[in-house]
């Protein structure tokens, strides 16, 4: 059997290799920053501390995602004996060799490049779940360990016992990130006291709503953080089985998620005799095949097992009755990126940081008309309006701010008179929108709410399985009135029906998929009406 | 779980009776996962990778090892819209819809390539020059609208720029043949 590892003597080694380095080069390597050219940035990096013979100086590291992903590629220049950092934007090939022959070897910062960490964009965060972005090497579970990694399941399995893991997500209060906010705990409670000797937990690392990327960045950057959350998830409800369901457009994710399972189980952290303790338990990956409505909690489990990603009515309620039929608890990924932290601090610090009801941390990823894009991490509450006119730097190009979208195709538009509203589960509901997973678009005055529904239904419709009929047909039907008033051939009475279909497809439907799909109508509907009504307006009944 | 099917010969590794090598590779992923039928989704991916669609065939053959009925192994290859059933072009582009890109014009963008290059949504010129398809977003909304070309990523161009690349890459390829 393998040698178990050392979490302390680890760490140690890896904080005092660093400091041989008198400089130390973390580059973002995430999707974003390398679509944007990273990789050529870091190849001249090199190749320039190459040329000036500073390899025993320099160290340049890969890193996950720093954030602010519209000026990226992005990298962070730290000296050692000074303990200052330099963070770079915009950068490309030519700045990154001035990085080492003028910032490194002359002591002189390129200025045009350098960006300011203490911008509003970054000071309003607040990080726990991406507290490793742009710090570690996400291939390298050494740079997780030497940031605390695994002494949460360390200190689980050796000194508590499950009910008492258990006990501090309670008291943390943490709902889940995967939309509906259910308390975490009270999931893994059912779990729990559910009877039968074979259980699962499963990470839902689906993310299909467009315009959202924090589970994805969650999975690339630190992915031993989900291993240790589904680890301590599975220790306090007496799971045997745990799965990662990731969507197939992930490939990056998909592959360093095997890689720290791997790496995982030949340190003993996964597998039989977790920590030399009776603790067993083994990670699967499983991978989707490009369907939305996989992230359903049923039709995830269905796709599980090999089948059409369908989802079954509930109750039973997976819980009761899951995977393969036997109790199965699915939680998304941000919300099990948490646990470590909650166990290592305590659930009561936890639930200090946000609101009463919404306690903690959520990631957004920021997109659209802003002038700041990217992923942050803000406690609960944090306004819409801070969000988006200090950190996100506003509405650019001298437009106007007209709608911030949240819970993507299953969420709602707030208009700027409600941009004081906090971020938290009770509010965005009361505004007809939902926290969803954390896609957070801006839409500028140029932005049309009858195109902006008909978008989101196109989505809807595209994605619904099949298996119920007012989803199936109601979304088509849905899609041609919007299609109607969208292009300016539609009539009042079409606005009419749509306002009575979202109703009966909201009520009728099988599952959250066409439950929720109503909304970005209704919710335009609320506070843009004069938009649907200007551009029906005299018009006669297409077909009366 | 479900019902096998009888009359069905026993398969054999590397057994795809046109000798087709590729169907090893298949093999060896049905190996891996113990031909347990929950691994069909799975399979289907390696499949699809070694040759880049699946027709009627491959599908037959991993529904006998699989001892699954050919409806099954159709039923769930259909349902998922990452699997194709039509040999893609030469190449492909694939343009992001998420929320991000449709605000930055994504959709016109869609239709501007479908026009010039006369390639449907979804589907492959009539030439097999060029396939297009459309994404749900993949997550880099910084680069809004975002345009995969083969493998090279065009992010925030606009639509003349992007099939102004996309004319060059066709071009290109044509000198050489
Ligand atoms: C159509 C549809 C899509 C969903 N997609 C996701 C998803 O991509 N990721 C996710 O975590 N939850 C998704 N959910 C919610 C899951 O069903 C489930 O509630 C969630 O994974 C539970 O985890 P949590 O309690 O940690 O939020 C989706 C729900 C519906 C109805």
């Amino acid at each position: 059997m393998a040698a178990i590892i050392d979490l302390h003597e680890v760490a140690e080694r890896e904080l005092e290799a660093r400091t041989r380095y008198p400089w130390r080069v973390k580059a973002c390597a995430s999707t974003a920053c390398q679509s944007a050219g990273a990789d050529a940035v870091v190849r001249s990096i090199e190749a320039t501390v190459a040329a000036e013979h500073l390899e025993l100086d320099v160290q340049v590291v890969p890193t996950g995602c720093m954030g602010l992903c519209s000026r990226g590629p992005l990298v962070r220049v730290l000296q050692r004996d000074v303990d200052t950092e330099t963070m770079y934007a915009d950068l490309t090939p030519e700045v990154g060799e001035q990085i080492v022959t003028s910032h490194i070897k002359a002591k002189k910062p390129i200025d045009t490049h350098v960006i300011d960490e203490k911008m509003p964009f970054f000071a309003g965060q607040e990080k726990v779940v991406l507290a490793n972005g742009g710090v570690i090497d996400p291939n390298r579970i050494e740079g997780y360990v030497a940031h605390g990694g695994y002494l949460a399941l360390q200190k689980a399995l050796t000194s508590m016992r499950p009910e008492e893991v258990l006990d501090e997500v309670v008291a943390s209060g943490i709902r889940g990130r995967g939309g509906a906010g259910y308390p975490t705990g009270s999931k893994w409670s059912l779990l729990a006291g559910a009877p039968g000797d074979v259980k699962y937990v499963v990470a839902n690392g689906d993310e299909g709503d467009p315009g959202a990327y924090m589970d994805r960045t969650i999975m690339e950057d630190d992915p031993h953080r989900l291993l240790e959350g589904l680890a301590l998830a599975a220790y306090a409800t007496g799971a045997t089985g745990a799965y990662i369901y990731v969507r197939a457009e992930y490939p990056r994710a998909i592959q360093r998620l095997d890689r720290a399972i791997r790496v995982a189980r030949r340190s003993r952290l996964l597998g039989r005799r977790i920590l030399d303790t009776d603790f067993d338990l083994n990670i699967e990956l499983r991978i989707g095949a490009g369907a939305f409505v996989c992230g359903e909690e049923t039709a995830l489990i269905s796709s599980i097992e090999g089948k059409r990603g369908q989802p079954n009515l509930r109750p039973p309620y997976p819980t009761e009755a899951g995977l393969w039929g036997q109790p199965t608890m699915v939680q998304n990924v941000e919300t099990l990126a948490n646990i470590s932290s909650i166990i290592n601090r305590g659930g009561e610090w936890f639930s200090s940081i946000g609101t009463p009801k919404s306690t903690g941390t959520k990631v957004f990823a920021l997109a659209g008309d802003l002038t700041n894009t990217g992923l942050i991490e803000v406690p609960m509450g944090t306004t819409l309006r801070h969000i988006v006119e200090v950190m996100g730097g506003g509405v650019p190009d001298g437009h106007e701010f007209k709608a911030a979208q949240t819970g993507g195709p299953s969420g709602g538009c707030i208009p700027a008179s409600h941009l004081d509203t906090p971020v938290d589960y009770e509010s965005l509901r009361r505004l007809g929108s939902i926290m969803g997973s954390g896609g957070l678009v801006v839409m500028d005055d140029r932005t049309s709410m009858p195109e902006l529904a008909r978008y989101f239904m196109e989505f809807s419709m595209d994605e619904s399985c099949g298996k119920c009929a007012p989803c199936r047909t109601g979304t088509v039907q849905l899609h041609g009135l919007l299609d109607r008033i969208a292009t300016g051939t539609g009539s009042e009475g079409d606005v009419r029906e749509l306002e009575h279909l979202c109703q009966v497809v909201r009520d009728t439907s099988l599952c959250g998929l066409g439950q929720a799909a109503p909304n970005p109508i209704l919710s335009t509907l609320h506070f843009f009406r004069d938009e649907y009504t200007d551009a029906v307006s005299g018009k006669e009944p297409a077909d009366a | 779980m479900t019902t096998t099917v009888e009359d069905q010969p026993e398969p054999k590794a590397g057994s795809h009776p046109s000798g087709d090598d590729r169907f090893g590779l298949v093999d060896k992923a049905l190996k891996r996962t113990r031909y347990e039928q929950h691994a069909l989704i799975e399979v289907l991916h390696v499949a699809q990778d070694v040759f880049g669609y699946l027709d009627a065939d491959i599908l037959m053959y991993v529904a006998r090892a699989l001892r699954l009925p050919p409806s099954k192994v159709y039923g769930v290859a259909t349902f998922y819209s990452l699997f194709t059933f039509e040999a893609p072009g030469d190449h492909s582009c694939m343009v992001c819809t998420g929320t991000a890109c449709f605000v930055k014009g994504a959709d016109d963008v869609v239709r501007d390539i479908a026009t010039e290059f006369d390639v449907p949504e979804g589907g492959t010129s009539s030439d097999g020059r060029l396939s297009l398809t459309t994404a749900r977003c993949i997550g880099s909304c910084g680069l809004a609208p975002m345009v995969l070309l083969d493998d090279e990523v065009l992010g925030k161009l606009g639509s003349e720029e992007i099939r102004q690349r996309i004319r060059d890459l066709l071009a290109t390829e044509e000198e050489v043949a």
